[in-house]
């Protein structure tokens, strides 16, 4: 297993792709991470006296409409989009690779059936899923992750499928059947573990698109709530002061572009870096 | 009259081990009306050379030497000029007729592509061509529309197809690489009818390129072996096959247990042959049979052997031609 | 084609009807009083009374589910609760706004998309090929909303040319409203012409590598030829796909943009809608929503058995 992973790494390091997409991923977690323990300034402190500052060496990146610092707010709203984008990608595995799976290994009418299911949770996209939740539950960052989750699962579920079904035709899985084992043992057994590397692949992407949806969702309040920072919302308020203060529509856009393209990066380099014949099939 | 010299055509690829010479130094010449036969192991650089001649070869590949067609290099041709020629002065039949022609156009307008390239006809005039052409290659218009899709027909019918795109203007020049190994056996030989028929009555020249020595033997008069890009034995295909020198020709020749006769003509490992044909990375220095030769010498291993002349019309590039004795 | 079209119209009403039961389901039987929900907790019980009556929450389930299904069809969507005009007529002079704005965005994503496409696959490993990619990483980066505020912040704040948001309406004349529409097309079609580029010429590509690409070569046919006549139309089928996937993500675009510019279509509306809780709209627009993508979704598929034959389900000859 580490072996494994020292060789992935080992190819990656002559990947640029893989290597500036790894940084910045990696340094956005770290920033996220460090959020748990430090920020500049805590994010509630409301100091109206200190609205709307330009950036100065008090208050790195300025300050905001209540006299918040944004770069506390960025940093905090890191951990915001990693949480959703993360719990989303686990509902999308959980549900969708599962179904996958199943659709490879049963054929027939099951298969039919979870693809009909993939199709037509692909026409809810997640804006629809949580313009309906908001509708009646009311808006929450829980919202965005079960809407974004949502989404996820056909795109998992699709990938798994396309991915087992090939498996299924090797050799070494005929030996499995002929020795007896059943679609369930083989499914996990054999299957999983081979198309582990496609699923990380997609998880990335995944985890960039989540991210996006995120902030699009809170942007137009749909969710995270106050007083939790959000990359969308901050955005949302830098819009109502745009006149004024343009330069606070520009942190967090930076920051969500950033970040999005530092993991579409690493996408894409892990996904020639694991196997080069691997291409997307998006 | 001479209608194509191939010169001292050596061919460089980029593989996955680095660049390769996948075709060294080769030398041919062909009249027109002539039939030569290329045979040789999968991947010993036939293709290649054919696709030399279409000048198809991979856009980072090397060439050097010259093939000369009537009196132009073609090798030297800008692309304008080599479109002109392409399908024009030589036409190429390819080896996969269930993924060589566009899926999403209808049979007639692939078949009426290369006549409107290169053909100065109106519409009526164009139409009259297609139809003339499907009616030769056996897919009479009236059962086979010209509006049909690929998809709905079968390999061999496609494989006709192909053929008909190929003679569309009158080549003077038909390149066959490996017309029939796609298709199944009872097909394979209506085909090669086809193809002989054509080549005969039009008096093009024609390269069959095949592993099947029993097709070379049937269609050609002159034949040229090759091994991992060179050739070993050439000469006029009768004399070729009643005397054979070169011990890899031998080898290929025993690994068909019964030449000739149509019905075997499955595709055989050459199980008389030790050994496997090298990478190309790993040739030998010498010449590249000597691992698997009967009759290597120290000599063999050092040094590469040049031409032997046989006779006017048969050569063979070996130290240690096979005699009478050797094949019994 | 007639069978295939057949099974796919079949397909698409069931999915059509299987999305108003999953709408109708989450919006009218979860929240289990939807007049509790628009009333909020404080309503007095006579209010909730009245409005369960009005609404006619207190028929059986099963029939409050088939009359929504059959005025669906007659287009008679009740009243709203917070407008007090026909749903209907409200949809309707919201998608005079949405309709043009995403038809003008997908129409200019494509018409950027596509040549850049081509352009990066005919310069394949050489720096256009290179910069068309920067481009599209880009442009999949930032979202548009985003770039929507950067293009205001340009243009309405800075430069002062275009107006920062709002709708001139359809009586100002074509000019007025091109020009409100102007910037939310700029905004949706960009970040959205990247994804497409970048399916574009990875699809050209792979089609390049073809075996009938040769072909059409050995013809005689020279490098323009090939890529326009022969290897684009195979190249559109996974762009096609795409296309209709990208559809989804333009509508939930519309409806992010049209707040960014204060844009009154479908996307304000519902907006309005969910805060001002009127359920009766936030239903029907999320069924037109939905159904608009399904139907996308039908399009693309009727689209590929016109682009490629092999799809059709004709006679073998
Ligand atoms: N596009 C390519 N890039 C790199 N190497 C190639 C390419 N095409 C062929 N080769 C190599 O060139 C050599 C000659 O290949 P060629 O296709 O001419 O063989 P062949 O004699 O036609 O074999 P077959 O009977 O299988 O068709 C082989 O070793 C092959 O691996
Ligand atoms: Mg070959």
């Amino acid at each position: 297993m580490f072996r494994k992973l020292a060789e992935v790494f080992g190819h990656g390091l002559k990947n640029r792709s893989f290597v500036i997409g790894g940084i910045i991923s990696l340094l956005f977690f770290l920033v996220a991470f460090l959020s748990y323990f430090w920020t500049p300034y805590p994010v509630e402190d409301i100091n109206i006296a200190e609205r709307l500052l330009k950036p100065s060496t008090k208050y790195l990146l300025g300050t905001d409409h209540f006299g918040r610092d944004i770069l506390s707010m960025l940093i905090k709203g890191a951990r915001n989009s990693v949480i959703v984008a993360f719990v989303a990608i686990g509902i999308g595995l959980g549900c969708g690779v599962p179904l996958g799976l199943t659709a490879a290994a049963k054929k027939g009418w099951v298969n039919e059936l979870i693809m009909r299911f993939n199709d037509f949770t692909f026409a809810f996209p997640s804006l629809i899923s949580a313009i309906m939740i908001t509708a009646i539950l009311g808006p929450g960052s829980i919202n965005s992750i079960i809407a974004i989750g949502i989404f996820n699962i056909p795109v998992f579920a699709r990938v798994a499928r396309g991915a087992a079904l090939s498996i299924w035709k090797r050799e070494f899985i005929l030996a499995a059947r002929s020795a007896g084992k059943g679609q369930f043992k083989i499914s996990v057994e054999h299957i999983l573990p081979n198309i582990s590397s496609m699923l990380i692949v997609q998880a990335t992407i995944q985890f960039a698109l989540g991210i996006l949806a995120e902030a699009g969702l809170s942007y137009l309040g749909l969710g995270t709530q106050p007083p939790m920072p959000s990359w969308g919302k901050m955005l949302n308020e830098a819009h109502t002061f745009m006149h004024f203060a343009p330069q606070l529509a520009i942190y967090p856009g930076a920051a969500i572009a950033l970040t999005v393209m530092g993991l579409n990066l690493f996408g894409d380099g892990l996904r020639d870096v694991l196997d080069p014949k691997l291409r997307r099939s998006r | 009259m001479t209608l194509l010299q191939v010169k001292d055509l050596s061919v460089t690829l980029i593989t996955a081990q680095g660049p390769q010479e996948v075709i060294s130094n080769i030398n041919f010449s062909m009249d027109a009306g002539d039939k030569l036969g290329i045979v040789g192991e999968s991947g010993c650089g036939k293709s290649i050379s054919a696709l030399a001649m279409m000048s198809l070869l991979p856009p980072d590949s090397q060439t050097s030497g010259k093939i000369i067609l009537e009196d132009q290099d073609i090798l030297s041709l800008n692309s304008t000029q080599i479109c002109s020629i392409r399908g024009n002065r030589i036409g190429m039949i390819f080896q996969e007729p269930m993924t060589a022609l566009n899926p999403v156009k209808k049979i007639g307008a692939q078949v009426s592509e290369s006549i409107d390239l290169h053909m100065n006809l109106n519409r009526k005039q164009t139409l009259e061509r297609v139809t003339e052409l499907m009616d030769k290659v056996g897919l009479a218009v009236s059962r086979f529309p010209l509006n049909l899709y690929p998809h709905q027909l079968s390999g061999g019918q496609r494989q006709r197809v192909m053929i008909a795109m190929a003679i569309a203007c009158n080549p003077k020049i038909l390149i066959a690489d490996e017309p029939t190994t796609a298709l199944d056996v009872t097909v394979q030989e209506q085909i090669l009818d086809l193809i002989r028929d054509l080549a005969d009555s039009s008096g093009m020249a024609l390269i069959m390129i095949s592993h099947d020595l029993g097709v070379i033997a049937q269609t050609t008069q002159n034949v040229m072996v090759m091994y991992t890009g060179n050739i070993v034995e050439m000469g006029r295909t009768v004399d070729v096959f009643q005397n054979m020198l070169h011990p890899y020709t031998y080898g290929l020749f025993s690994a068909i247990p019964h030449a000739g006769s149509s019905a075997q003509k499955k595709r055989k490992r050459l199980s008389c042959i030790p050994g496997q044909v090298p990478e190309l990375h790993l040739r030998p220095q010498g010449c590249n049979f000597a691992d698997r030769c009967s009759k290597v010498s120290h000599k063999c291993k050092a040094i590469e052997p040049a031409a032997t002349k046989i006779s006017d019309q048969h050569q063979v590039w070996c130290y240690h031609p096979l005699t009478q004795e050797d094949k019994k | 084609m007639r069978i295939f079209l057949a099974k796919r119209v079949f397909t698409l009403v069931l999915t059509l009807l299987v999305a108003t039961l999953v709408v109708f389901v989450v919006l009218e039987i979860l929240p289990g009083d939807p007049a509790a929900v628009m009333l909020g907790i404080n309503a007095e019980a006579d209010t909730l009374n009245a409005l369960r009556e009005e609404l006619g929450l207190n028929r059986p389930v099963l029939i409050r589910y088939i009359d929504w299904v059959s005025d669906l069809f007659t287009g008679d969507l009740g009243i709203s609760y917070t407008y007090d005009v026909p749903v209907s007529e409200l949809i309707l002079s919201r998608i005079t706004v949405s309709f043009p704005l995403a038809l003008l965005a997908i129409t200019l994503s494509t018409l950027i998309a596509i040549p850049l496409g081509i352009i990066a696959a005919s310069n394949h490993n050489k720096p256009m090929d290179f910069l068309v990619m920067s481009f599209s990483q880009i442009g999949i980066a930032i979202p548009n909303f985003w770039f929507a505020m950067l293009l205001t912040i340009l243009f309405s704040v800075t430069l002062r040319i275009l107006p920062a948001g709002g709708f001139a309406g359809w009586d100002a004349g074509i000019g007025p409203v091109l020009k409100s529409l102007l910037l939310p097309t700029i905004a949706l079609a960009l970040p959205q012409s990247a994804i497409l580029a970048r399916v574009t010429r990875s699809a050209l590509l792979e089609v390049l590598k073809e075996d009938f690409i040769r072909t059409a070569r050995a013809k005689g046919v020279n490098n323009q030829g090939t890529l326009w006549k022969h290897a684009l139309r195979n190249a559109l089928i996974p762009v096609v796909t795409i296309m209709g996937l990208q559809f989804s993500f333009l509508l939930a675009g519309t409806i992010i943009i049209e707040n960014v510019f204060y844009l009154p279509g479908i996307g304000r509306l519902i907006f309005q809608a969910i805060s001002q809780r009127d359920l009766i709209v936030v239903k029907n627009l999320v069924i037109l929503l939905a159904g608009a993508v399904i139907m996308i979704n039908f399009v693309v598929d009727v689209l590929y058995a016109v682009i490629d034959p092999r799809l059709r389900g004709d006679k073998d000859v």
